[in-house]
């Protein structure tokens, strides 16, 4: 065990993991919340770009998603999102177009969990909201997104869990994150290789089963009494 | 409507896929489960995906490694040979669950591998260096400094370079051909594996003309045949094809078949190796 943390840098790996969840997230999150009140509002361009939206990303694979962000975002348009002349220009460009493409990404899901959240709501509650004189972002912002978003939390902690273990993918941009570590010490020391997997599987499960059980108990708590 | 039908579609699709990806991996796997322990037929472990050393196109399969390997099991006497792909990371498990006998996948021998299997040969001494564009003015790893290079997330070669190069800003994508793609268009200046990978690189179609090798390797990757652990009669009689292989002239043509083309200059003061001791 001692061997591994000695020859790879394991902690700068899960931190990097741990980064790159949250950050993505908070980006999911206010992606995902945007589309989801396209999704409901009464304005059909919003609707249909809402859908089309979630339609075509959740469909498109994650890998291709940040393959595309250095292909063609970086490389062909010229994005950059670090000072292309540090030295370090190329991983801090991975690290944040990869945070990009996995709030992009996972915001379909957000969005979904949102709006079944939203699906939870009493259409009364919305009509008894209207007929007091409310209006569609007043409705929203203060009778329906409260309780939906209370609805939504058990779906939301699936999404975040899946967020987590999807940063993996980020490794086939060449981001330095625990699945990248794994590549690296189950290619240079096979012969510990039962024990990177333990050490990898360990890890997420040390990260997403306290999500999971945290967030469910908080859906519960928080569960409109109908 | 229109949605779920193309939902429907898109699925059905995808589902089609998936069972036409099964029916062709079951089909490899019966055929190496069925000539497993028969005296006649040998399961050899190559990469699929490797111009000039072990690629696979249809049915047929081309490559330095391939060219070895068939060469070692005619003369240990089998008739069949049986080709499994092994990706590096998968190669140690391969062979200690019996899944292949040999492998002959640009099988680095290292001390680290050792303690998993045994090797037999080295068949050829490759070095690491670097692709550029036809034009670039990088001789070597000194050259390097502020350029952008590339490799392959977890290789051995990103690892080495890391060490050989401080601080080089390395970009690391999962496969050698997106790396290429991206040095042929000028967005990264050099791609770094083992001068034999590289030189398939360069002798493919697309990339003709466009990209080069540099021609000075600054490490020692030792080619060896994997085998089961302490199998040393295995590995005595590998070595005694290897030795006969490069007497009667087959190396040197095997060489001049996949390396030829690419226009690259095997390094005749390793090549060929001296063969290791079987232990």
């Amino acid at each position: 065990m001692n061997e591994l943390f000695q020859q790879f840098d394991v902690w700068g790996a899960f931190w990097l993991t741990i980064k790159l969840a949250a950050f993505s997230l908070v980006g999911a999150m206010v992606i995902g919340t945007i589309v989801a009140i396209m999704r409901v509002s009464p304005v059909a361009m919003f609707r249909f770009v809402g859908a089309a939206y979630v339609n075509i990303i959740r469909n498109t694979p994650l890998t291709l998603i940040l393959t595309f962000t250095i292909f063609v975002m970086l490389y062909d348009l010229g994005i950059n999102l670090a000072d292309e002349n540090s030295p370090t220009s190329i991983a801090d460009n991975g690290v944040r177009w990869a945070i990009v493409g996995l709030a992009v990404y996972h915001a379909a899901f957000v969005c979904e969990a949102i709006r079944s959240g939203i699906n939870t709501v009493p259409p009364g509650q919305a009509e008894a909201a209207r007929s007091l004189g409310l209006g569609f972002s007043q409705n929203l912002r203060h009778v329906v997104l409260p309780q939906a978003l209370r609805g939504a939390i058990a779906p939301l902690a699936s999404v975040t869990i899946a967020l987590i273990k999807n940063t993996t993918v980020a490794a086939a941009i060449g981001v330095a994150e625990t699945a990248a570590l794994m590549s690296s010490a189950l290619e240079l020391r096979a012969d510990l290789n039962y024990l990177t997997f333990a050490l990898v599987a360990g890890f997420f499960l040390l990260v997403t089963l306290p999500i999971g059980i945290g967030l469910t108990s908080l859906s519960r708590r928080m569960a409109v009494k109908r | 409507m229109i949605t779920r039908r193309i939902g429907a579609a898109a699925f059905t699709l995808v589902l089609a896929a998936g069972l036409a990806a099964c029916g062709s991996d079951d089909g490899g796997g019966d055929d190496g489960a069925s000539g497993g322990a028969g005296g006649e037929s040998i399961k050899v472990g190559i990469k699929f995906d490797q111009p000039g050393l072990g690629l696979k196109e249809g049915n047929t399969y081309t490559g330095f490694d391939v060219d070895v390997a068939n060469y070692v099991a005619k003369e240990l006497g089998k008739t069949d040979v049986q080709f499994v792909q092994a990706p590096s990371k998968q190669r140690e498990d391969l062979i200690a669950t019996g899944q292949v006998d040999l492998i002959f996948a640009t099988y680095s021998i290292t001390d680290e591998r050792k303690q998993k299997v045994s090797f037999a040969g080295p068949y050829f001494i490759a070095g690491q260096d670097l692709l550029v564009a036809a034009d670039s003015t990088i001789k070597g790893p000194k050259d390097l400094d502020g350029k952008k290079l590339c490799s392959v997330t977890g290789s051995t070669s990103a690892d080495n370079v890391k060490k050989e190069v401080p601080g080089v800003n390395l970009q690391e994508f999962d496969t050698y051909s997106k790396c290429a793609e991206a040095v042929s268009k000028g967005q990264l200046d050099a791609l770094t594996t083992d001068d034999t990978i590289l030189a398939g690189y360069a002798a493919q179609p697309q990339y003709k003309g466009k990209l080069k090798v540099v021609g000075a390797p600054f490490s020692e990757e030792r080619y060896g045949v994997g085998l089961k652990k302490g199998d040393t009669a295995l590995c005595e009689d590998v070595n005694k094809a290897l030795t006969k292989m490069v007497e009667d002239g087959a190396w040197d043509k095997a060489v001049e078949d996949n390396f030829g083309p690419a226009g690259f200059k095997v390094d005749a003061k390793t090549n060929p190796p001296k063969l290791d001791a079987c232990s």
